[in-house]
C-alpha cells in the first residue's frame, strides 16, 4: 500500500513537469534560439551553438523595428485610453443608473447590444469616414494618437459601462444626498464621493482595456496607417516579419524582446489580472 | 430639474460622442455599404441593392471559411473547456509548486494573438522539421495539419484563461459539501461527477460562449501563423472579409460578408442568452 502511494506520488511530479515543461516549450525555443548566430542556426537550429554572441541578436531586433519608439507610442496609448475610459465610463455610468428614465435605458441597451458587432463589420467604414473623404474633407484629422485613443474609447466603453454599471447599482444613493444636502456639486459628489467607492471595479475596467487595447492589432493598423513614427508594438511586429524572416535569430529575440513588457506587469500585478479576468469574463 | 438632465448629458458626453462616432455610425454606413458598388477609391459608390449579397451567397471560398472557422470554433470549445477544467482541477490541489504552475499555464493568454501566432510559426516551420521526427514536418504547409497546428496554439493560449474561471467556481464550492459527500464515503471520481462538476456548471457556460464567440471572431493568431495560407486553404471568416477588402480591393462584397459575420455572431449570442436566463430561472 505504501509502496503503491509512492510509485504514484512519483508519477504525480513526473506529469506536472511534463505539463510545465510543454506550456514553456515554445518560449524555451525562442530563448535557444535567440542566443544564436544566423550561421550556427543555419547549420543545426537545435544543436549547441559554436559561437557565443551574446546579445547581438536582440540588440539588432531592437535597432531594426525601432522597439523603443514603438514601445512608447504603445504605452501612451495604452495608458491614455485606460484611463479615459475608466473616467469617462464611470462616469457615464454613474448617471445611467441613477437616471431612471426611458432615455437612459434605451442608451444603455444600446451600449449592450454593441457589444455584439464584430470589428470587421466597422473596420471599412471606419476607414472612409477617417479618411481623405471623410473627416479630411473638413480639415479634421483623426488618424493620429488622439484620434486612436478617442476610437477606444468608443469601443471600449460598453464593456466597461457594464462593468461600472452593475457595481454602481449597488450603492446606496443615501450617501449621495447627504453630500447634496451639505451643498457638494454634482461634480463634487461624483470625483470625492462615488469614483473612491469605485475603486475595485476600476481596477477590474483597466486591467481588462489595458489587455485588449495593447495587444490590439487591427484598429491602429487601420487608424495609424502609413504613420510609421506613430506605430505600436503589435504593428510593429507584423511589419517586421512581413517584411523579414530570414534570420531567425533576430526574430526570436524580437519575439522575447515584444513578451518581455507584458511578462513584467504580470508578475507585478498578478493578483490584480487574475481578479479582473475573472471578473471581467463573468459579466 | 432641467440641471439634473444638463449633468445627465454632460456626463455621458465623452463616451456617447466616441461611441456613436467610432462604433455605431459606422455600423448604420457598414449596412449601407453592403448595398453598393464601393471599392474603397470611389468618392460616392453607387446603390445596387443586395448584389453583394448574391455574389457572397456564390463564393465558395467564403462558405468554405464558414464552414472551416465552425468546425474549429466546435473543436476550441471542446478542447480548451476541458484541457482548462483539468488544469483547475490540478492547481487547486494543495501542493507545492501549485501556484507557479498556475502562472505558467496563465501566461500566454496575456501575450497578443499576434506575437503568438508568429511564436509558433517559427515552431511549426523552423524546430519541427529540425527534429527529423517522422510526422513532424513543416506543419503549415498542408491544410490539416495547419488547421492542428491553429487548433494546438489556441489551447495553448487560452486553457490558462479557461482555467482561471474554473479555479473561481471550484473555489466556490463550499468546504463543507465536499467534507459530507467524503464522510459519506463517495470517492474521488464519484465525487467529481456528483459534485464538483454540477457545482461549477455555471463556469462551463461562461466558459463554453466565451470560447465560442472568441474562436468565431479569431483573427490575429490566424493571420500571423498562416496568413490563411496555403492558398486560403487556412483562412477563417475574419481573415476573408480582411483579404476580399484589402487584397481584392472589393469593399462592397466585404461589408456584405461582415454584415453576414455579424448575423451570425448575433444568433450566437441570442441563443446564449436564452439559455443563460433559463439556467438563472432554475437556479
Amino acid at each position: 500500500m505504501k509502496k503503491n502511494n509512492s510509485l504514484l506520488n512519483i508519477w504525480r511530479i513526473i506529469y506536472r513537469i511534463f505539463l510545465v515543461l510543454v506550456f514553456l516549450f515554445p518560449i524555451a525555443m525562442l530563448v535557444w534560439v535567440a542566443f544564436k548566430s544566423a550561421s550556427d542556426i543555419a547549420l543545426d537550429i537545435l544543436g549547441v551553438p559554436k559561437k557565443w554572441i551574446g546579445f547581438e541578436n536582440f540588440a539588432s531586433a531592437i535597432e531594426s523595428m525601432d522597439f523603443l519608439n514603438a514601445l512608447k507610442n504603445s504605452v501612451i496609448v495604452t495608458i491614455c485610453s485606460t484611463a479615459c475610459l475608466c473616467i469617462f465610463s464611470a462616469m457615464a455610468a454613474w448617471v445611467l443608473v441613477r437616471h431612471k428614465t426611458k432615455m437612459s435605458n434605451f442608451i444603455f441597451l444600446l451600449f449592450s447590444v454593441s457589444m455584439l458587432i464584430p470589428f470587421q463589420c466597422v473596420m471599412l467604414p471606419l476607414m472612409k469616414i477617417m479618411g481623405r473623404f471623410g473627416l479630411g474633407q473638413f480639415g479634421i484629422d483623426l488618424m493620429n494618437q488622439p484620434g486612436l485613443i478617442m476610437a477606444y474609447i468608443g469601443f471600449g466603453s460598453a464593456m466597461s459601462i457594464m462593468l461600472y454599471h452593475g457595481f454602481i447599482k449597488g450603492i446606496p444613493v443615501e450617501l449621495e444626498e447627504a453630500a447634496a444636502i451639505d451643498g457638494c456639486s454634482t461634480v463634487g459628489i461624483f470625483f470625492r464621493i462615488v469614483m473612491p467607492l469605485l475603486g475595485p471595479t476600476t481596477t477590474t475596467v483597466s486591467i481588462v482595456n489595458i489587455m485588449w487595447i495593447w495587444n490590439d492589432y487591427l484598429l491602429p493598423s487601420i487608424v495609424l496607417s502609413g504613420k510609421s513614427n506613430l506605430r505600436t508594438l503589435p504593428l510593429q511586429t507584423f511589419k517586421f516579419f512581413g517584411s523579414f524572416t530570414t534570420n531567425w535569430g533576430v526574430a526570436a529575440a524580437a519575439l522575447l524582446l515584444i513578451m518581455m513588457p507584458v511578462i513584467v506587469f504580470y508578475i507585478i500585478a498578478q493578483k490584480q489580472i487574475i481578479k479582473g479576468v475573472v471578473d471581467g469574463a463573468v459579466k | 430639474m432641467k440641471r439634473s438632465k444638463l449633468t445627465f448629458w454632460l456626463f455621458l458626453f465623452p463616451c456617447l460622442l466616441c461611441f456613436l462616432g467610432f462604433v455605431l455610425i459606422p455600423t448604420i454606413m457598414g449596412f449601407y455599404y453592403s448595398l453598393t458598388d464601393w471599392n474603397g477609391v470611389a468618392k460616392s459608390p453607387k446603390f445596387i441593392g443586395i448584389q453583394n449579397y448574391f455574389a457572397v451567397c456564390k463564393d465558395s471560398q467564403y462558405w468554405y471559411s464558414f464552414a472551416y472557422t465552425a468546425l474549429f470554433t466546435i473543436c476550441c470549445v471542446v478542447l480548451i473547456n476541458g484541457f482548462g477544467f483539468l488544469l483547475a482541477l490540478l492547481v487547486t490541489k494543495q501542493f507545492k509548486g501549485a501556484t507557479f504552475m498556475r502562472g505558467v499555464f496563465f501566461m500566454p493568454n496575456l501575450v497578443g494573438g499576434l506575437l503568438l501566432g508568429y511564436t509558433w510559426k517559427f515552431i511549426f516551420t523552423k524546430i519541427f522539421p529540425a527534429t527529423n521526427i517522422p510526422g513532424l514536418g513543416n506543419w503549415l504547409s498542408d491544410n490539416k495539419t495547419g488547421f492542428l497546428g491553429l487548433l494546438i496554439l489556441m489551447v495553448w493560449q487560452m486553457s490558462g484563461y479557461m482555467m482561471i474561471i474554473y479555479i473561481a467556481g471550484i473555489q466556490n464550492i463550499p468546504d463543507s459539501v465536499m467534507e459530507a459527500a467524503a464522510l459519506d464515503g463517495a470517492t474521488g471520481l464519484k465525487r467529481m461527477f456528483k459534485i464538483t462538476i454540477p457545482m461549477v456548471a455555471q463556469s462551463f457556460t461562461i466558459g463554453l460562449f466565451l470560447i465560442l464567440s472568441n474562436s468565431f471572431k479569431l483573427f490575429d493568431q490566424n493571420l500571423s501563423l498562416t496568413g490563411g495560407g496555403p492558398n486560403h486553404t487556412n483562412e477563417m471568416l475574419a481573415l476573408n472579409i480582411y483579404n476580399s477588402a484589402f487584397c481584392s480591393n472589393q469593399m462592397g462584397e466585404a461589408q456584405a460578408k461582415a454584415v453576414i459575420f455579424f448575423v451570425s455572431i448575433a444568433i450566437i449570442s441570442i441563443i446564449q442568452l436564452t439559455i443563460t436566463k433559463r439556467a438563472e430561472v432554475e437556479a
